[in-house]
């Protein structure tokens, strides 16, 4: 590795390139961060003043955080959602994903039909039935209504299937012939297996749950239960001319995400990837 | 699942097929049962109220005794709609997002893949505006977009572009500049996705065409592309589909406006039913969305066979 060679240098301006489009890319995260930090004043001095001249962070993040819509009441109430629903929708699809790859019954090929098939129906389409049947059921503006909606996802269950396929079916044989039963199989030899793409899909679950705005905007209606997504909305209609609020209001719902994903990272990569190829 | 340990018990070599057989369907039905009871509410139920509604002139508010029977007048009231017609062309329209971003991200994923250093740190940078929050992203871009103030403009005028576009603001514009944003987010996933088909293709098949002296293109196109094509299906399914269900970004951005040009079909149907309270039309116009994505998932399962090579 001494000397370089020809190829190393044409990677080298490559990368150099590619660095530049990839900063372009993220120029929106950038201009967000710095706007946060700042007087309301100076958020659209052009050109811009990517490090401000005077910080104003503290106070910006202080009204956002604990001013009269505090972000911290919404956090909890969003870290409470997204957590059961993770929970719940990746114990739900596991399970039906195991049953419909790894026993064999007879129905279980139609059943896999049916379910595939409710892939096709967007939830949007019947989002007026759903409403009015959560306003029938008393599910209308709880948490649990919101959890329970996120909970059954065939997309889940299709994808832990493809993983559950994978492990091989004379781990299952011979662990029937020691006289061990699915259950059994399903917790101590099939999951194990296929922990990574249970943790991927966790973890996928539990971003599409943080960052969902739709339901919660039709499902929720009692300021104190929001989520985070809905004050965010909501935070702007009522800030409307403060930036630099709307700014740190931003970076505070987007970062815990990001830090989530880049602990993750490399599982949410990876089965994004598997799932994608075997798709 | 109570029922699993159960199983346990049974010693296969004794148990006759019949009585194995009957337990395993036992043990299938429990393991999925949650699932289905799940979408059976969930999803299945809430299609039954749906064929009802479509055939219901109802304002919910009011109550069950306000509820008419209207017959297909909805679905008529529907071929009549301009509102609804602009709607189905932006929709028609916002689909085009799906290729654009799918050839950006495997131009992206081809680079990344195999001419740079710091591959992960790129895979990471470019999949940021995917798991970031739709709403504040919208909000952001909103604020750069912002017709005399924002960052973007200011730009443009600064490289002499004196009258640069007004962006959302403007129903020429509108449309256009959601499905920029809407692309800017998809590009990570799809990225992300075509890397991996990408190295699932053998190396020696490029070997072998160099051999053969196949230049960079002639390899793009008889190794890459058809390798990767059941990738590229894949993508292009949840792709049109995705766009199809796009909510959030519209009711955060624009609200459909302005004057309508941004109204895609969950917009609308939202605003029909929930701001307007009209359920049975709103019903409706979930059951042409619904119908869309079929339609299209059908027609694409058709024509995979012809060009997608596994």
């Amino acid at each position: 590795m001494l000397n370089l060679k020809l190829p190393d240098i044409r990677k080298t301006v490559v990368t150099l390139i590619m660095l530049g489009c990839g900063i372009l890319f993220l120029l929106p995260f950038f201009w967000m961060i710095s706007a946060s930090l700042k007087f309301e004043n100076d958020v659209f001095t052009y050109p811009i003043r990517w490090i401000p001249d005077e910080w104003n962070a503290v106070n910006n993040y202080r009204k956002v955080w604990f001013g009269d819509h505090p972000f911290w009441l919404y956090y909890l109430n969003t870290i409470k959602v997204a957590v059961l629903t993770t929970l719940l929708s990746v114990t739900v699809s596991a399970l039906a994903a195991y049953g419909f790859s790894k026993v064999n019954f007879p129905a279980g090929r139609w059943l896999f039909l049916i379910v595939l098939a409710t892939f096709m129906v967007p939830q949007q389409a019947v989002l007026v039935p759903q409403f009015i049947l959560y306003r029938s059921l008393g599910l209308f503006d709880t948490h649990a209504g919101l959890i329970l909606l996120n909970s059954f996802s065939v997309l889940g269950t299709f994808m832990l299937r493809q993983f559950f396929l994978g492990v091989s079916n004379d781990y299952i044989e011979s662990a029937k012939i020691d006289g061990a039963g699915h259950f059994r199989i399903f917790t101590r030899i099939a999951l194990p297996l296929v922990r990574p793409a249970i943790a991927t899909y966790a973890i996928l679950r539990f971003i599409w749950t943080w960052n969902d705005y739709q339901n919660p905007l039709i499902f929720l209606r009692t300021d104190h239960r929001f989520t985070l997504q809905l004050a965010m909305q909501k935070f702007t209609t009522i800030n409307g001319e403060y930036y630099s609020l709307i700014m740190a209001a931003a970076v505070s719902a987007i970062l815990p995400l990001l830090i989530v994903f880049v602990i993750g990272q490399k599982h949410v990569i990876e089965g994004i990837s598997f799932g994608g190829v075997k798709g | 699942m109570e029922a699993a340990p159960m199983l346990r018990k049974t010693s296969p070599r004794k148990a006759r097929t019949g009585r194995l057989q009957r337990r395993e369907s036992l043990a299938g039905w429990l393991f999925v049962a949650p699932m289905l009871l799940g979408i059976s509410i969930f999803t299945l139920f809430p299609i039954l109220i749906m064929l009802i509604l479509n055939f219901a002139d109802w304002d919910f508010v009011l109550g069950l005794e306000k509820f008419a029977w209207a017959g297909l007048d909805n679905f008529g009231q529907l071929l009549d709609d301009s509102r609804f017609h602009k709607t189905w062309m932006n929709n028609m329209i916002f689909m085009f997002t799906v290729p654009v971003c799918m050839a950006i991200s495997l131009l992206l994923a081809i680079i990344i893949n195999k001419h740079v250093f710091l591959k992960d740190f790129f895979k990471v940078a470019y999949f940021m505006p995917y798991i970031s929050s739709v709403v504040a992203v919208a909000v952001v871009w909103q604020v750069l977009f912002h017709p005399s103030k924002g960052p973007v403009n200011q730009f443009l005028r600064m490289i002499g572009i004196s009258d640069p576009p007004r962006w959302i603001a403007d129903p020429d514009w509108a449309l256009l500049s959601v499905m920029m944003i809407s692309i800017w987010i998809s590009i990570g996933f799809n990225m992300i996705v075509y890397m991996a088909g990408l190295q699932a293709i053998p190396k020696d098949l490029y070997e072998s065409a160099e051999i053969d002296g196949a230049g960079g293109w002639t390899k793009f196109r008889k190794i890459t592309l058809p390798l990767i094509s059941p990738t590229t299906f894949f993508l292009l399914i949840t792709g049109i589909i995705y766009t199809f269900k796009s909510f959030d970004l519209i009711a955060v951005l624009t609200k459909g406006g302005p004057a309508g040009s941004t109204s895609l079909m969950v917009w609308y149907m939202y605003e029909t039913a929930f701001l307007n309270l009209k359920i049975g039309y709103a019903s409706a116009i979930g059951t042409v969305l619904f119908i869309s994505v079929l339609i299209i998932t059908l027609v694409q399962w058709a024509g995979q066979k012809k060009w997608v090579n596994y």
